[in-house]
């Protein structure tokens, strides 16, 4: 069975490996520009592909607390790793921007506005975590009472083929989190990648209007219900062996109740302020920006860039900097997306990837962190929760 | 969110760190068109210049909200508005010199531009407190964002019971529009109690905390809305002191600073526990973050 | 003085106290006026009274050699001034200037220590008054030695 004709959301078909090159062809001649997963600098990063054959074909990773290598798979699985240090925030909100120019005559300045024209994004191969990632981003970005422009242009354009994923890496855990491994929304088409001695496939899960229409460009066929029963096996099979777990239940009044904890000042010890952990993190959004002008000082310009709030600077006011102490910062850091970014957006800042601890210089373990803190509670070693005078 | 264009109308001197800067919106058509009147170079401060046309108007803000300023090149800082809220044609900012921004707008002439973002945050509750005695607290530059609350409550002065402004600084050279002070206080019902922390012998004002006037000062606590601004410890400690003379905990407003890039809420720098000082605040209900305030580098 | 009686009964130092001990305290009492920068004590005298400050503005200050007088705290209307009295060696460590007209009730501190001597619930209640009012001197100075206003640099 081809053509377009007859396919509707919530279907479910099979397309041959051989005709992965098909989907990408489709979404080029769509105006698509491609991102996904490829190989460069000894990890599989997110970049611009040309076609299928960039994916990072036959690898795959080996993570561990601040531990990352690339390694070959004794097959040609084309999804066949977990997430790397990328993440999809650096297309819709990237690391560095100029939001304005400015020009200055006679006294005067004029500010000049950035406008951005990009062909819209495809994104290949996002996770179910990545997903979350993005609906928390969204929170953020277009649903309070600003919206950022760029990223609403950026993200609302993309087309997003997503992967479930068919082996957990060594720090992830979206099953705590209830973000994943299965992919449930936010994709216009979903890969689940079966592979074995006779058969190389994806079944896709059709999630729009815009992913059918799609298909008509691309050969498949329906899938049996024994290969809808083997997605359902791959995917409980990874969510069974996560690399990490996290207990979440009533994280927030927890992580409130230990502002004053030993534990952060043990972290504090580890803790090297790199910021790398704020760097990889999907969901992590604080900018900065930084005012440049040319030698004359007749134009000027406003850059925003990625920050972190490790470093010194984040918090500085007239006279000194509101978390000047290592414990102080990695407190907020953790505090931020476990605790206090509930009550901000109504859902948890953090999506079990697993980023932080594999990046992780000196290999901190928010899973960890939080464990101790738990069980601090339990073996009575916290300090009274009661508040002070 | 960019930039508006606005010109400096005049520059005054409050103290010896700070300044107040008025603002006016330059045309919209492009700054083209403008011309500034000549010897504008020489213009000395203090002296208002003519505008080369109608100024069209400011936005409408609300006493407690605060502006993004943006000087060519150099930076962009928050800074609450300090003007009357029934001036429309005037922006008014009251700024200490303090960092490379300030320091640079503490520079500006007549004329010179600025770039304006806003205004942002929330606002004092002053709907809320009408029938109540309003209990005003300021230290040092927090009686910059009081002022436009002071305008406000002037102007509609029969909507509230007994008012009182508690002002404290650091020395009496150190005090914020002294004129107006000697004005708002001859209104027979608008008690106006200033005291320094450190004086020598011919300041004849009161000398210790701010929060030594609390005790002195006279408003039904019951009846009370209690709106402060200054540095935190002076805020915690004036709050407790507040809530010893029997103000409700839920009618104390504080003013909070953090350190604000976007002012929407994007940027991440001013978060306090769960505020965003930018949105949220900066004024923020005193029972919302009470517990936070103790916190040490929270 | 009996008429100083009802000025003391109303006053907030005195709120709760037994009618028998402020007969005590009102036969130690006299009114007491200072006018604009007289001194009402000086640093080192012999501190013999308190004062209920019923009107004007009082400065404590110090005198700092080169650089003047320099004012400590100044005591307003319905405040209490002076506590050297109460403890050995009974000395003033400030100086006290009416800054203004000053109007106020002096009570008699030899007359006050013989009959807390005498009077151990007396003694008690005013030793407890005057620990509140210092105790809140104390967290004022500490704030005030803060310089919360002062910019670091």
């Amino acid at each position: 069975m081809m053509g377009a004709s007859g396919i509707q959301v919530g279907d479910v078909v099979v397309i041959e490996r051989a005709h992965l090159e098909r989907l990408f062809d489709a979404l080029r001649q769509r105006g698509y520009q491609i991102v996904g997963p490829t190989v460069r600098d000894e990890a599989i990063i997110y970049d611009l592909l040309r076609s299928a054959e960039d994916l990072p074909i036959g690898w795959t990773d080996e993570q561990e607390g601040g531990y990352y290598r690339l390694k070959r798979r004794n097959d040609a699985a084309v999804f066949g790793y977990a997430v790397g240090p990328h993440s999809w925030k650096r297309f819709v909100h990237p690391p560095a921007l100029r939001l304005w120019r400015a020009e200055r005559t006679d006294g005067r300045f004029r500010i000049i506005e950035e406008t951005e024209t990009l062909p819209p994004f495809a994104f290949i191969g996002v996770r179910s975590c990545e997903l979350h990632a993005l609906a928390i981003q969204d929170r953020v970005f277009l649903e309070g009472a600003y919206v950022d422009p760029v990223y609403k242009a950026r993200r609302s354009g993309a087309f997003i083929v997503a992967v479930n994923c068919g082996q957990a890496g060594g720090t992830c855990f979206c099953a705590s989190m209830n973000t994943g491994p299965r992919v449930t929304f936010g994709f216009d088409l979903a890969l689940t990648e079966l592979l074995d001695a006779e058969r190389h496939d994806f079944v896709v899960d059709v999630g729009t209007e815009r992913g059918a229409e799609l298909l008509g460009d691309v050969p498949y066929r329906a899938a049996s219900d024994a290969e809808r029963a083997a997605v359902d096996d791959l995917v409980a099979h990874t969510a069974a062996h996560m690399g990490r777990t996290m207990e979440t239940a009533e994280i927030k009044e927890l992580l409130y109740r230990h502002y004053e904890h030993p534990r952060w000042d043990d972290v504090a010890r580890r803790c090297l302020t790199c910021g790398n952990c704020t760097m990889v993190c999907p969901t992590c959004f604080c900018t900065t920006v930084e005012d440049v002008t040319d030698l004359r000082g007749q134009r000027a310009e406003r850059w925003r860039r990625w920050d972190s709030c490790f470093t010194l600077d984040f918090t500085y006011l007239a006279g000194g900097r509101v978390r000047a102490s290592a414990k102080a910062r990695y407190r907020q850091w953790m505090t931020h997306k476990l605790a206090t970014w509930i009550d901000q957006f109504g859902t948890s800042g953090c999506v079990g990837c697993g980023r932080c601890i594999t990046w992780c210089p000196v290999a901190i373990d928010i899973t960890e962190e939080v464990r101790a803190i738990r069980e601090s509670e339990s073996t009575g070693s916290a300090p009274s929760p009661g508040k002070e005078q | 969110m960019v930039p508006h264009p606005y010109r400096v109308r005049r520059r005054r001197r409050e103290t010896h760190d700070t300044f107040t800067l008025e603002l006016q919106p330059a045309s919209r058509e492009g700054m083209d068109d403008e011309r500034l009147p000549l010897g504008q170079e020489d213009a000395e401060r203090d002296i208002p210049i003519a505008s080369p046309q109608p100024p069209s108007t400011v936005p409408a803000f609300l006493p407690g909200q605060f502006n993004m300023l943006y000087l060519f090149g150099v930076g962009e800082v928050p800074i609450s508005i300090s003007g009357d809220p029934a001036d429309s044609t005037t922006l008014a900012h009251t700024i200490r010199a303090v960092g490379t921004v300030t320091a640079a707008l503490r520079a500006l002439r007549p004329g010179d531009m600025v770039g304006v973002r806003g205004p942002f945050g929330s606002h004092w509750p002053l709907s809320d407190a009408e029938g109540n005695d309003v209990v005003l607290i300021a230290g040092g530059i927090g009686l910059a964002p009081l002022r436009p609350a002071v305008y406000r409550i002037l102007a509609e002065r029969a909507k509230y019971g007994r008012v009182v402004l508690l002002y404290g600084t650091r020395t009496p050279a150190d005090i914020l529009y002294r004129r107006e002070l000697a004005r708002w206080r001859s209104h027979f019902d608008f008690d106006v109690l200033i005291t320094v922390d450190h004086a020598l012998g011919n300041w004849r004002g009161n000398v210790g905390v701010v929060t030594t006037l609390i005790a002195r000062a006279p408003f039904d606590p019951l009846n009370t809305v209690a709106m402060m601004c200054g540095p935190e410890v002076m805020m915690r400690f004036a709050a407790r002191e507040l809530v010893r003379r029997g103000v409700p905990v839920d009618r104390i407003f504080i003013s909070m600073e953090r350190n604000m890039k976007c002012a929407i809420g994007f940027c991440g720098h001013c978060q306090f526990g769960p505020t965003f000082v930018c949105k949220d605040g900066p004024v923020l209900p005193y029972r919302g973050v009470k517990d936070l305030l103790t916190i040490r580098e929270l | 003085m009996e008429t100083l009686r009802p000025l003391l009964a109303e006053h907030p130092f005195f709120e709760g106290l037994e009618p028998r001990h402020l007969d005590l305290i009102v036969g130690c009492a006299i009114n007491v006026r200072f006018d604009a920068g007289t001194f009402i004590f000086r640093e080192g005298e012999e501190a013999n009274a308190f004062y209920i400050i019923r009107h004007g503005q009082v400065a404590l200050e110090i005198f700092v050699p080169q650089r003047g007088p320099l004012t400590i705290q100044t005591i307003g209307q319905g405040e209490v001034l002076g506590w050297s009295w109460l403890f050995p060696p009974y000395h003033w460590h400030f100086d006290a200037r009416a800054v203004t007209l000053t109007r106020a009730i002096a009570l008699d501190g030899q007359c006050l220590r013989a009959k807390c001597e005498e009077d151990h619930d007396l003694g008690y209640q005013l030793v407890k008054r005057f620990a509140h009012i210092i105790m809140q001197r104390l967290q004022a100075t500490r704030l005030q030695l803060l310089d919360v206003y002062g910019v670091r640099s």
